[in-house]
Parts: C-alpha cells; sequence; structure tokens
C-alpha cells in the first residue's frame, strides 16, 4: 500500500519533536536547523504548522536536476536525493514550488524528505498524532471520520 | 558528550567576548544549568556586592540535556544576585533560547562588569559580538524581539531581552524569550539592565550530541511514555495549563486573596482555565490552543485572545492577536491578589508583564498591598496619580500593569516590590514575602508544607523550589494531608533537593509529576559521562541547595530571614477548609534544620559541608 505523510496543523503544538527526530536520524545529531521537516509559528492567530515534501507525483525537483540524482523510490514514491550525484546546483531548490527542498551549505548538497524509506521518523516522534503516515488514497479518512460523527442523520430507521 | 564543554565570557566594560572551556570537574560536582551556574557565581563575585552594580554578574545557563529529544529538554536558567532579594537568584525559562545556545555552541554565557552605552550580545555559531542597542533601548521586550530579526534578517534568531521595566530598574523585571517564556523572578531583568545589556540574540546551527545514542534513545522513549499516560501531564496539563488549578485550590482554601486577608477568592471560577476554555458573547473563548516549549511533549502553555469590545483593546489593534495567555500563578497574582475578576483584563495585564518583562506574580502581589494600603488611607488617590487603588477594580489593575512595565509614575513605586513599597508607607508588616520576594498562589495556612518551603527557598518566596503542593493537594507522588505539620520537613527537603536535580539537568520541573529521579537519571546517565544515578542526582540537588544557602549567609542572611509575615503566623483563615489555622512555621523549622545538617540557627555544620565536598 503507498503510504503517505499527512500533517494536521490543528494537533500540532510547536514543540519541535519532529524536527529533532528528523535531524538525529538523518545526521546523528539533534539539530532542528538541519531537519527536512519545519514547524512554522503563526504567532499572531496561534497557529503551528509542520511543513515538509508532500512526495508529489508532478515532482519538479526531479524533472529540474540536470544530474539526475533524484530519483523516485519505488517502495515509497520519496522523491530522494543521491549524495553522490547531487552537485548542489540548487535548480531543484528553484523547481520545487513549495520550498521543500533545501540547499545545505556544510556538505554542498541538497536535503529534502525521503519518508525515512517508509518508517517516517517525524510521525513517529510527534505527541500528538499532527503529524501521520497513513494511507496514501485516504489522507481524509479522519477528517470525514469527525465530520462524519457531527452529521445530524436526522429520525433513525427503526429495525 | 552533552555539555558542549564551552562557555562565552562576556566583558561588557571592555567590550571583549571569550571562549573558556567549561570546567568539567564542577560539571561533574553541579551537573549543569542552576547548579553549575551557581557554582561559577558563587566562586567569581562576592555575596556581599549590591546586585545592581558592575560587580555583580550575570550567567545565562543550560543543563546537559538541554537541545536534545528529552521532552521538555529546552530549558535554560539565569543565574545572578537577585535584584529583588539580594539573595542568590536562579529564573528558569521555557521557548527555545536554550536550544538555540546550546547549538550555537555553549554551555553557558558569563556577563560581567557594565557596558558604557546600550548593547546586545550577538551570538551566531561561535562567533560572538556586542551590538550596539541605541535602536532598541527603550523598546518593548515584543519589539526588540522583532527589530533584531529584521536588523539580522534572520526570522530564526532566538532572544532574550528585557523591556523598559528592565532599562528602569523595576525590581521584578524580568528577561523574556521567545515573547512570552521568562526567566521570572527575582529581578534578573533589572541586573540585565543594570548591565545596559539589552538583549542577547542567538543563532546555532552546530547540533547536539549525546554519550550513548541507544540508551540515551531508549530512556528518553520510556520517559514520554510515562508523561503521555499520565492523568496530570498527558490530560489535565495539556487540555487546562496550569490554571487547571485554580478552582483546586480555591476549593481546599488556599487561594491567597487581596492581600492574603482571604484564602478563598469569590472570583475564582470567572478566572479559571474553565472560563478561559468557555465561549464568550463575541463566539470565541480566550483560550485559543495550548501550546509547547522546545522538546515538550506536555504542551501546557496557553495562547489567549482578548475579545475585541474589551475595554483593555477595543482602540487597540496590537493586542487584539493571539499571544502568550494566563498560567496559574499570573492569574492568581493578577486576579485573587488584587480581588480582580475580569478574565480578559487579566489576560491584557499579563500580555503587558511578557511585553515589557515584568514578574507577574510580583507585580500582582505588590499591586495587592498597595489596594490594601490605599484602602486603610497609607496611599491616596494623590500618590497614584489620580487612580483609584480599589480591590477588584480592572482598570487600576491594567493601568498600574502599564505604568509599572514603563517604570512611571506610581508604576515606580510597584517597581520597588511590596518590600519597600510598605516600607516606605510606614506598613511594613503587610508586605506578603519572604527575603524580599513576594508569595505565589499557595496560603501556606491551608498548605502548611507551603510555609516552610517560603521560608527556606533560597531565593524567596516561591513555589518552584519545592513544590509540596503535589504531595499536598495532588497526591504526587503521595498524599499528605496539607493541614497538619507532621512529615512536612522531610517531605520540604526531599522535594527541595529533588528539584534543584532537575533544575540543573535542562528539562523542565513539570515532568516530576510523572516522573521520579529513577525516570531522570537514566536520561542524563545516556547522555552524559559520569555514571549518573538517581543516588547522584539527589547528592547534587542537596550540594546545590547548601551551596545557595552558603551564598545567601555571606550574603549576610541568617536563619532569621527563614520567616514569614505576621498574617500567614497570627492570622487565622477565615473561610474553608484551613479556617480557624495559622501557619506553624515555628513547629516544621527546628526539625527541617536538623535533618538538613544543619545548626539550630540554620547554619550548614561543617560535616554536612565536608559530605557534600564544599
Amino acid at each position: 500500500m503507498m503510504m503517505s505523510l499527512h500533517i494536521d496543523p490543528a494537533k500540532c503544538t510547536g514543540c519541535l519533536q519532529c524536527e529533532l527526530a528528523c535531524s538525529y536520524d538523518n545526521e546523528g545529531v539533534f539539530n532542528p536547523s538541519k531537519s527536512r521537516i519545519k514547524v512554522f509559528n503563526f504567532h499572531d492567530e496561534g497557529r503551528f504548522v509542520p511543513y515538509t515534501c508532500t512526495q508529489c507525483a508532478e515532482a519538479w525537483c526531479l524533472q529540474a536536476c540536470p544530474v539526475d540524482a533524484i530519483s523516485v523510490d519505488l517502495k515509497t514514491g520519496a522523491k530522494v536525493v543521491s549524495d553522490s550525484l547531487c552537485v548542489g546546483c540548487k535548480v531543484c531548490t528553484i523547481a520545487c514550488p513549495f520550498g521543500t527542498v533545501n540547499y545545505n551549505a556544510s556538505t554542498g548538497k541538497v536535503l529534502k524528505c525521503d519518508l525515512c524509506g517508509g518508517d517516517p521518523e517525524c510521525a513517529k516522534a510527534c505527541p500528538t498524532q499532527a503529524i501521520t503516515y497513513v494511507d496514501a488514497n485516504w489522507t481524509g479518512l479522519e477528517r470525514m471520520r469527525t465530520w462524519a460523527a457531527k452529521t445530524d442523520s436526522g429520525p433513525r430507521a427503526t429495525h | 558528550m552533552a555539555w558542549t564543554g564551552k562557555i562565552l565570557r562576556v566583558d561588557l566594560a571592555k567590550g571583549t567576548c571569550k571562549d573558556e572551556p567549561l570546567r568539567m570537574d564542577w560539571a561533574k560536582q553541579y551537573l549543569g544549568q542552576r547548579g553549575l551556574g551557581t557554582k561559577y557565581l558563587a566562586e567569581e563575585i562576592d555575596p556581599k556586592v549590591d546586585p545592581l552594580a558592575p560587580g555583580n554578574k550575570l550567567i545565562m545557563a543550560t543543563g546537559p540535556l538541554t537541545g536534545t529529544n528529552a521532552s521538555t529538554a529546552g530549558r535554560y536558567s539565569v543565574i545572578t544576585k537577585g535584584a529583588l532579594t539580594g539573595a542568590i537568584a536562579c529564573s528558569n525559562s521555557g521557548g527555545f533560547f536554550g536550544n538555540e545556545m546550546k547549538n550555537a555552541g555553549y554551555d553557558m554565557i558569563i556577563f560581567e562588569g557594565r557596558a558604557p552605552k546600550p548593547v546586545y550580545l550577538y551570538l551566531n555559531n561561535g562567533d560572538a559580538k556586542l551590538v550596539d542597542a541605541a535602536g532598541f533601548w527603550g523598546k518593548s521586550v515584543w519589539d526588540t524581539e522583532e527589530g533584531i530579526k529584521a536588523k539580522h534578517q534572520d526570522p530564526l534568531i532566538r532572544v532574550a531581552s528585557i523591556g523598559v521595566a528592565g532599562e528602569k530598574g523595576v525590581l521584578f523585571a524580568c528577561i523574556v524569550n521567545d515573547m512570552h517564556r521568562a526567566a521570572g523572578r527575582s529581578g534578573v531583568g533589572a541586573v540585565m539592565g543594570s548591565k545596559n545589556l539589552k538583549a542577547v540574540a542567538l543563532r546555532g546551527t552546530l547540533g547536539v550530541k549525546v554519550r550513548d545514542a541507544k540508551a540515551f534513545m531508549a530512556a528518553v522513549a520510556k520517559g514520554k511514555q510515562a508523561l503521555a499516560a499520565n492523568a496530570v501531564t498527558g490530560q489535565g496539563l495539556p487540555k487546562y495549563g496550569t490554571q487547571v488549578l485554580m478552582n483546586v485550590i480555591n476549593e481546599v482554601g488556599a487561594l491567597p486573596t487581596r492581600n492574603h486577608r482571604d484564602s478563598q477568592f469569590e472570583g475564582a471560577n470567572k478566572i479559571s482555565a474553565e472560563a478561559m476554555a468557555a465561549k464568550r458573547p463575541d463566539g470565541k473563548s480566550n483560550l485559543v490552543t495550548n501550546a509547547a516549549c522546545f522538546a515538550c511533549t506536555i504542551a501546557c502553555g496557553r495562547v489567549s485572545q482578548i475579545d475585541r469590545t474589551h475595554y483593555t483593546v477595543a482602540e487597540r489593534p496590537k493586542y487584539q492577536v493571539a499571544s502568550g495567555g494566563l498560567e496559574y500563578e499570573a492569574a492568581w497574582a493578577l486576579g485573587a491578589a488584587t480581588g480582580v475578576g475580569d478574565l480578559d483584563a487579566l489576560t491584557f495585564a499579563n500580555f503587558v508583564c511578557n511585553e515589557q518583562g515584568i514578574d507577574p506574580i510580583s507585580f500582582g502581589a505588590t499591586l495587592g498591598a498597595a489596594m490594601e494600603l490605599y484602602e486603610m488611607g497609607a496611599i491616596t488617590s494623590k500618590d497614584t496619580g489620580g487612580i483609584e487603588l480599589k480591590f477588584g477594580d480592572p482598570k487600576a489593575l491594567t493601568e498600574m500593569t502599564e505604568l509599572t512595565g514603563r517604570g512611571e509614575g506610581f508604576g515606580a513605586i510597584l517597581g520597588l516590590g511590596s518590600k519597600r513599597m510598605c516600607e516606605k508607607y510606614g506598613k511594613p508588616e503587610l508586605s506578603m514575602a519572604v527575603k524580599g520576594q513576594e508569595f505565589p498562589a499557595y496560603d501556606a495556612r491551608g498548605i502548611q508544607g507551603m510555609g516552610l518551603t517560603y521560608a527556606t527557598s533560597n531565593r524567596g518566596a516561591c513555589h518552584l523550589r519545592s513544590y509540596t503542593v503535589s504531595s499536598e493537594i495532588l497526591g504526587v507522588p503521595v498524599k499528605t494531608d496539607p493541614l497538619v505539620t507532621e512529615g512536612k520537613a522531610a517531605l520540604v527537603k526531599a522535594f527541595q533537593d529533588a528539584t534543584a536535580a532537575v533544575d540543573s539537568a535542562g528539562i523542565c520541573v513539570f515532568t516530576t509529576f510523572a516522573w521520579t529521579l529513577d525516570d531522570i537519571a537514566p536520561q542524563i546517565d545516556g547522555a552524559c559521562e559520569g555514571n549518573w544515578t538517581t543516588a547522584k542526582l539527589l547528592e547534587v540537588g542537596e550540594r546545590v541547595w547548601n551551596l545557595e544557602r552558603q551564598f545567601n549567609m555571606r550574603a549576610g542572611f541568617t536563619a532569621k530571614d527563614d520567616m514569614l509575615p505576621a498574617r500567614l503566623l497570627k492570622d487565622a483563615a477565615k473561610t474553608g477548609p484551613a479556617k480557624g489555622l495559622v501557619n506553624q512555621l515555628g513547629k516544621m523549622l527546628p526539625e527541617y534544620y536538623q535533618l538538613r545538617g544543619w545548626t539550630p540557627d540554620g547554619v550548614p555544620s561543617n560535616e554536612t559541608l565536608k559530605r557534600l565536598a564544599l
């Protein structure tokens, strides 16, 4: 089954455990600045929003890469950067409409979410289920269930 | 590991910033943050120094766990000689500033001397410099934080700064980071202001490592599970915040009201967590959402928004946005202590406390004392610039908050704190304080252990030095009777030592609703060299406590200062379960000294000092 990272900002408390988990898994240190997922704090609205690559099917980053350093992981659907091929030209960072591919000056390569090979650390670390890893075809299931529960069905049929 | 092994020493007079290796021998004895910062301060300053003189130093210190993914591991503390108290001060703050310091490569920053003109420190990954703060002097915390980010064109900078209150020497000024997290008590912001240091701006991308990753991650995961499963940390605090206590403490008759004249507040329900969550006429609630500090899986923080038609904000769009909402202590001080039951007025006052950097506990308590002085005629509207300081008047509260935040008018008098203010008006007995610091939100007549907690707290009256409320009211870790004194000396000592260890680690004391040191030791041991066990942490805690006590004795404090105001010792509670009771400090204190290994005069014995390697 194809899975997808699903983000529900309403549940996010802004604790950054996702950033810590991401940086630790990828870099071996706790370092939010090296995280592939980023939590934004819209202070005046009291909103926290985690944001990362949605692994879009169009994959502009992949198409833009001049050295074919970005490929599709067939198991997960993730668009994965090969460090050995990446030349740090940053064209992918321009191509991505969402800004979720970023250059890492200390390595000279770009960073993006690779879904941790199918077991995303951010989702496991999230204490409030604001980030989950769910069936890619049913990312709306929980929200549908919530609204379904609120639906007034009128008088119930008797059996 | 976990420690960066490096400190930054900033000489404000000379304008220099120098790296120094961390004294690892001290780190093994004092762990970090509160303990280690106090050790450095005690070694480096004369305890008799005037807190606002250049000879005082101000230390910002992280703990070894700060910056890791241990739950709540984002704390830092400010250690200095307190402006309000003249005693050792150690004020702890969450938010995201502590993590940034660690990622910038430092365990602590020591500020010494006084800058010839206002400056701020800009520290980016080991590159430190003092920058002219002329453009920020006179500005609020909020404007300073935004202004520094804009000036450096870096929205990811983390800032801790003082508002106008700290510049003007309001003695309970605090240091605010991340807009509304504060190193709140004892006037650490006034010390920062006396040094002409407006702000500390940090940017760190270096990463934090741990000693044994596998052991550390296992201990951290177990700790997080325990927090999630616990009713207080897993449900009560995220849903209601610390404000869950308002109705509980009022019910047990321990909610100090109108300068401790009463111990139950008829308006408690109107300023409670339940009121914050309730729908207003505008269809919204005061509470917008809960929020977490760095790495915190509890998320007790409140984000609030005031009704746009409320008198405090109707003409002032700047305050109509969501911002840091009421915690229990602030709601008590701004509300019950002043008799004000208007939730939005309290929320506004809280915003202003954050905006200008004043401690809402000491401010609200001092205003409560001023209201009593006003009622008896010792203060008149001539003193207050025409403002009537009547108990229960929300406008008196909000106007005085703004004046005090700017250190203007009668706000400058309130900014002296209740001890100096009550002395000024010839009624010293009306100051509800210990060692010059105002009580927080628990009446020691209804919670006996808190009387001993306040009397013996090294930084003046404080709930965070030994929160026996946890045992006496909430039953954690075991339920004790709040109305009796038996066993409280041992309880207070145990809480004091354990809390000192937690405050030295880089994590939040709120974890201890679910964790004991048995849960914390493996996390520290996984992160740090030194075979950290529960027993070793308790020893560190006791060592820190005695070091703080030693500092205070050298500063001139004696057992006479381990004292409560006569009101709590002589005037019985009028209502509630504690009706007819006073605090029986005299029954607990001698036993406490004995358990501490101190002389009957409260002096640590040579044996005790030797045992603790002091």
